[in-house]
């Protein structure tokens, strides 16, 4: 398959993950989008370094598995920290709607 | 499974929606996989179905209005991700893809999921398509001011199978380590999970006044 199919299948994948945020109130759908975006990040990261990565210079298409290696460690950091503000903002505000968390202070 | 009665109708909504969706999204697959097979064969096929899981997966998680639904249509994402990840001779990025993404966050969305309580009903249906029309628009856009200046469609210097050597999971690992390539990133990242982890126990732990409470 051509680049411009992987990038569109990413592309795709983006879109839904940007409307998973927009579009639901329940912070673990906003959790959901955000590992959606960042799926459809690696997609690219991996699709390119792939097609581009035999260039001179292109590392044989190494670099683009390091990007999304480290990425795939940023979405796992993320999560466990997400999870403990999640239980924390439903123990302040007996709810999971990001609107309703509104104050800093108990 | 969360009584049908604590949410108006049954957990995933208007039956005859439903199938509409599932309908629409099994169509989409068809035509999928046989563009993929007119175009490419065999790997076309293959590319055609893992595109359908991604891409079906998260369509089916934005659409579901029950949280445990949705989380296991985002394993059919992941999952095709990591089948994406294959046909491009990322073989070690699957495993790992697997493994952190449906081993462990999954599992900590589904720990988020039975700690907090069943919120059916809140979908609102012309929300979520007027935003998938308003996104995919937007999307579709930018993509095509991208793809009139960059050539994708045109030869890609390799193609998948092409290639003399492809980077094997020693490769990955050789560049974590050596001094040229990764390690100042690599080292960062060991730092930024342990601060992660521990800040996220820190977070979420009983705090001493709960417990004083509990005594009283």
């Amino acid at each position: 398959m051509s680049l411009g199919a992987y990038v569109a299948v990413s592309a795709a994948l983006f879109a839904i993950g940007i409307v998973t945020i927009v579009t639901r109130r329940n912070i673990l759908y906003v959790l959901m989008g955000i590992e959606m975006v960042l799926n459809a990040a690696n997609i690219n990261f991996v699709a390119f370094g792939r097609h581009y990565g035999g260039l001179p210079g292109g590392g044989g298409g190494l670099e683009g598995k390091m990007f999304a290696i480290f990425t795939i460690i940023l979405a796992a950091a993320e999560a466990a920290v997400a999870l403990a503000i999640v239980l924390n903002v439903f123990q302040a505000f007996n709810s999971v709607k990001p609107s309703e968390a509104d104050q800093l202070r108990e | 499974m969360v009584p049908a009665s604590s949410g108006p109708g049954p957990i995933g909504g208007d039956p005859n929606l439903q199938r509409l969706f599932y309908g629409a999204l099994a169509l989409l697959g068809l035509v999928a996989l046989v563009a993929g097979g007119l175009r490419a064969g065999a790997p076309g096929v293959a590319f055609g179905l893992m595109a359908l899981l991604t891409v079906g997966g998260a369509l089916a998680c934005v659409w579901e209005r029950s949280v445990v639904r949705s989380a296991f249509a985002l394993m059919a994402t992941f999952m095709g991700t990591a089948g994406i990840f294959v046909l491009l001779e990322a073989d070690f990025l699957a495993m790992a893809q697997v493994l952190i993404y449906v081993g462990g966050i999954l599992a900590l969305l589904l720990f988020g999921v039975m700690l907090t309580p069943p919120d059916l009903g809140e979908r609102k249906l012309t929300r979520v398509l007027g935003g998938l029309a308003v996104v995919g628009a937007a999307t579709i856009w930018i993509g095509m001011q991208v793809a009139g200046s960059a050539n994708f469609s045109g030869q890609p210097v390799l193609t998948p199978g092409e290639t003399a050597d492809p980077v094997t999971a020693k490769d990955i690992g050789v560049g974590f380590l050596a001094y040229d390539q990764y390690v100042i990133p690599f080292e960062l990242a060991a730092v930024l999970l342990t601060v992660a982890l521990v800040a996220s126990v820190y977070i979420a732990r009983r705090k001493r006044s709960d417990y004083a409470e509990e005594r009283r």
